[in-house]
């Protein structure tokens, strides 16, 4: 194989494009996930049935299906009666509502794991519900969680390609394109490179913050 | 207090004493198949400091938990200040009581448990103003000096600004004393509070209790194994076996010459 690096100068500016989508899918989608898991998991500790049941079985339904699955139905389906979106909206979504059943356990987990004592002293003092959850509870839970929380965050990104599948022109995407167009190679290495260089330091980081955080 | 003007036409016990403030009726507790109190009935007047005790398993924790709502009793009644805890009268009814009647009852009582259960993600001062501020709506300015004056009594002024794992056990649960006593109860339940500690962390924890029992009319139900804190603050000592009441009377008289064999075989054991 002959390796060329002026190949690799002309994919540049497709690459940065593709570096930008796919850090926005991750940022967009680590929000998404982060927030409606902690609903999620607060929901499914609530003592009305109503809320409680309907949550696990969504989370429970969206847990045990595929990805790429939810993403054709989200880009495809959808819009036969909902709104369409652009693929990298589609995107982001479908990647945000998937991990975020999976952040929700790692909650639950966090929550689990605040000692049964803290919700006596708080009934003892009367504190009400909501701002039990909210100042004694969740402080302590997701203290506990942050550094599971990150692991996410590099799952995430390693599964971001999966929205080129619905035409979100990622980092792959991008690299597909170019080398289809100039019959070469080159930028799928280069794409793969990137995730390395994107994905080690991030998972160093988040073994520094939980050495910082469990104590 | 206001409790002192409670009505007395109660129609299940005409002849309730106006100082009463805790009764439990008939109440009976299991878990599974084990009855943990059986038919329990006893009560306690307002300013009293009462001590239960017994073997473990017979129920006195029990007690304390029923009337902090921790856990619910399976039949009979339990009123606090003349008001029923986990009931309300509706129509000449008795119905399970709605959050918000649980509530309003439950705000006379105040505990400290084993565990001191201190919220470990907050200071010493917003331990302590947390609820003053969130459930009885004191202003952050009215509950901080609240509580400086609680850490004054508990001897802990200088660590108001640490968390919870920086302080000795001992600390943490003077703090957990002084937390309770920010809501005002009328009564304080405390929960084998120094079975958790180091042995030479307890007197200071006893010293704030008997500092609190002989200069406050707070009521007191104290489950405890420290036989000469309890001779030394109470007034009424119940032993309790098996669910029942086996025995009651004024310390003196349990620790010293109790009626009932199965009391002189525990303290034998214990003392």
């Amino acid at each position: 194989m002959n390796w060329d690096w002026s190949v690799v100068d002309a994919f540049m500016p497709r690459f940065w494009d593709g570096v930008l989508v796919t850090l926005q899918a991750l940022f967009w989608g680590c929000l998404i996930a982060f927030t409606l898991g902690l609903v999620w998991a607060v929901a499914q500790r609530s003592p009305q049935k109503w809320i409680s049941w309907p949550v696990t079985a969504i989370t429970e339904f969206i847990r045990n299906t595929p990805l790429l699955v939810q993403l054709f139905f989200l880009f495809y389906v959808v819009p036969e009666w909902g709104p369409s979106m652009s693929p990298l909206t589609t995107g982001v979504i479908g990647l945000g509502l998937h991990y975020s059943t999976y952040t929700s356990e790692v909650y639950r987990s966090g929550i689990d794991a605040v000692p049964v004592g803290q919700w006596e002293a708080a009934t003892a003092l009367s504190l009400p519900r909501g701002h039990t959850w909210r100042a004694v509870i969740l402080p302590q839970a997701i203290r506990r969680v942050i550094p599971a929380l990150g692991n996410y965050v590099v799952s995430m990104l390693k599964d971001s390609p999966i929205i080129f599948a619905i035409g979100a022109l990622e980092m792959l995407g991008e690299a597909r394109g170019f080398s289809n167009e100039t019959f070469t190679i080159e930028a799928y290495v280069v794409v793969g490179v990137a995730f390395l260089v994107i994905a080690y330091p991030a998972s160093l980081l988040l073994r520094a913050l939980e050495r910082r955080l469990v104590q | 207090m206001s409790s002192d003007t409670n009505t007395t036409n109660d129609a299940v016990n005409p002849a309730v004493d106006s100082n009463e403030l805790i009764r439990f009726d008939k109440v009976v507790k299991r878990f599974g198949d084990n009855v943990v109190l059986d038919h329990l009935d006893f009560s306690v007047d307002s300013g009293k400091h009462v001590t239960l005790i017994g073997p473990s398993g017979s129920g006195k924790t029990t007690i304390l938990r029923l009337l902090m709502t921790l856990l619910k009793p399976d039949e009979g009644t339990i009123k606090v200040g003349g008001q029923y805890l986990t009931h309300e009268e509706k129509n000449g009814k008795l119905v399970p009581a709605g959050e918000k009647h649980v509530r309003d009852v439950r705000k006379n009582i105040g505990m400290v448990f084993q565990q001191f259960n201190l919220f470990p993600n907050m200071k010493v001062l917003r331990n302590i103003t947390e609820a003053p501020v969130q459930v009885l709506g004191l202003s952050k300015d009215e509950a901080d000096q609240r509580a400086r004056e609680l850490l004054e009594l508990v001897g802990l002024t200088e660590h108001i600004d640490k968390y919870p794992t920086q302080l000795s056990g001992g600390q943490q649960q003077r703090v957990a004393i002084a937390r309770a006593l920010a809501m005002r109860p009328q009564v304080l339940l405390l929960d084998e509070v120094t079975s958790a500690l180091d042995p030479e962390l307890v007197a200071g924890v006893l010293d704030v209790l008997r500092d609190i029992a002989h200069t406050t009319d707070i009521t007191m139900l104290c489950v405890t194994h420290e036989m000469n804190f309890a001779r030394d603050i109470s007034d009424q000592v119940l032993m309790f076996d098996a669910g029942r009441v086996i025995e009651s009377g004024a310390p003196e008289k349990i620790f010293g010459d109790p009626d009932h064999q199965r009391t002189r075989e525990f303290l034998s054991a214990v003392l």
